[in-house]
């Protein structure tokens, strides 16, 4: 679905993506881990056309991605942002009317309406209240909510645990499993890489801008490498 | 003071007010600042005395053309510099600004530095005000339909807007080119009151004081734009008694309001006469209420 061969990303002369290669296929989970600075949100603004790349294709569904980022939603790809990025003077309701902005039938937004409110019953509870005023992890539910709201192919969800209490992180988690069972794919990138890998099919390592391993994700989890670098395990 | 005085203030303080409607759609609801303005305000007033004068168009024809003008050139400023991210947009407006006003200078067929005098005057109280109405009526409708609704889509969250398919960068160019229209046609008055153009009343100083107004009524608000034009074209006139101190009581109403008010005097809220009567309507009801409980 998702195809990217020898992705380059310049930040002036920072190279913060080396040749990177990724598939996504359909109805998967795809998880991508790596330290802070790694290259994840750069793989992530890349795809969505929000920095610019320096070499490389992007190919959704066979198709050259557009340059331009507004352009990206209506192939059927949404980006939940890091940090969440809610319109904090709008109401959830309304937040969540803005996710649909490109699209023009009014019964099918009402259906994923209902959807979203079904995925995340807090945010019904809090229909009227304005965004800024949530929690982060509410603001987080939010921004996940404005993304399947414009019927998305595939999700791309940038650190949806990043500043979350542990207990908030699991509830995320198991939603992104949710997302999944309705039938969309998902391209997630992650700090917590144990609870990224445990849910995902297919696992990429990223270090500094290089893919240096890929494979199942069960097989990456239990990978003494991948344990002792990235979900704190010792050395036995 | 003589009608002929206040008519006076009135008329600068209305040709200030189009300038002022059109920066409150950029600033106040799209979110970019400009200091440069006055830069369309010059262009609008030399290309409208320009058909008046050399051509001999009809005033409000002239005053349209003004606004044309001044609008091209916001859609070329607007297409090589909205690239640019938050301040660098608003030194590149900056530069514009003052690029705008040593160019004037230096086209001799426009008078040059020396000015542009015997401009007949057309623009008169009755016009101002049915020119300002209309401008008001125009922006209202802008700023809640569709377009208007995505400009503050993207003064809140630029980022957000862009992922969910807003076309930032066009909503930003339209923003741009019709506050430029709106400057322009401002300028066009401002020639045909005064009688005389000189490209020295278009300076930094003339952007910064547009910008001061849309702030000091309140970002996003049209009603506090109003209220902020007509206070702050007036005030220096009111303060005339006290001579030298003139400017500096203006700067320090100007601060007081801002330590005071930080969100301006409106604070992006509009004036509307149906909300005063329902909050009067709801207070003397709010006692019955308590009775019957």
């Amino acid at each position: 679905m998702l195809k990217i061969r020898d992705l380059n990303v310049h930040y002036g002369g920072i190279h913060a993506l080396r040749g990177v290669d990724i598939d996504v296929e359909e109805g998967q989970i795809v998880s991508i881990i790596g330290s802070n600075g790694a290259g994840k949100s750069t793989l992530l603004n890349a795809i969505s056309a929000v920095v610019k790349t320096s070499g490389g294709t992007i190919e959704f569904k066979g198709k050259p991605i557009p340059k331009s980022v507004n352009k990206i939603v209506g192939l059927g790809i949404s980006q939940v942002p890091e940090g969440r990025l809610v319109f904090a003077n709008l109401s959830v309701k309304d937040n969540l009317l803005m996710g649909a902005y490109l699209r023009r039938d009014k019964a099918l937004i009402k259906r994923d309406l209902e959807n979203v409110y079904r995925l995340f019953p807090r945010l019904y509870e809090r229909i009227d209240q304005m965004a800024g005023t949530l929690s982060g992890g509410e603001q987080q539910m939010l921004a996940m909510g404005r993304g399947l709201m414009s019927d998305p192919d595939i999700i791309l969800l940038d650190e949806p645990s990043l500043g979350l209490a542990p207990l908030l992180v699991k509830t995320i988690f198991e939603i992104i499993e949710d997302i999944k069972k309705m039938n969309k794919t998902i391209l997630l990138v992650e700090q917590n890489a144990f609870k990224a890998l445990s849910i995902a099919d297919v696992g990429y390592v990223l270090e500094q801008g290089k893919i240096i391993k890929k494979g199942d994700a069960k097989e990456l989890i239990a990978d003494p490498v991948i344990q002792e670098a990235y979900l704190g395990k010792r050395k036995s | 003071m003589s009608w002929y005085y206040i008519e006076g203030i009135l008329i600068l303080s209305g040709i200030n007010l189009v300038a002022v409607l059109g920066l409150s759609l950029l600033t106040g609801f799209t979110g970019l600042f400009s200091f440069g303005h006055a830069g369309f305000m010059a262009i609008g007033a030399y290309a409208a005395a320009f058909a008046t004068m050399k051509l001999g168009m009809n005033f409000y024809v002239a005053l349209l053309f003004g606004g044309l003008m001044a609008g091209i050139i916001g859609y070329v400023l607007g297409k090589l510099t909205l690239n640019l991210k938050g301040d660098y947009f608003i030194i590149a407006t900056l530069g514009f600004g003052e690029a705008m006003r040593l160019i004037l200078d230096n086209i001799q067929y426009f008078g040059g530095a020396r000015g542009w005098p015997g401009i007949a005057n057309y623009t008169n109280l009755t016009n101002v005000v049915i020119i300002n109405v209309i401008g008001i009526i125009i922006l209202v409708n802008i700023i809640n339909s569709k377009h208007g609704r995505n400009m503050k889509a993207i003064r809140e969250e630029e980022m957000a807007s862009n992922i969910i398919g807003i076309d930032v960068f066009k909503y930003k160019l339209k923003s741009l080119m019709i506050s430029a229209v709106y400057a322009g046609i401002s300028g066009g008055l401002l020639a045909h009151y005064i009688g005389f153009l000189q490209p020295k009343m278009f300076q930094l100083i003339k952007s910064t004081e547009l910008t001061i107004i849309v702030i000091f009524g309140g970002l996003g608000s049209v009603t506090g734009s109003v209220v902020g034009a007509i206070v702050l074209t007036a005030l220096p006139e009111v303060l005339r008694n006290v001579k030298e101190w003139r400017l500096v009581l203006y700067g320090a109403t100007v601060v007081f309001i801002m330590i005071t008010r930080p969100q301006g005097l409106m604070g992006g809220k509009e004036f509307r006469v149906i909300h005063i009567i329902k909050r009067i309507v709801s207070k003397l009801k709010a006692p019955l209420n308590k009775e019957v409980s």
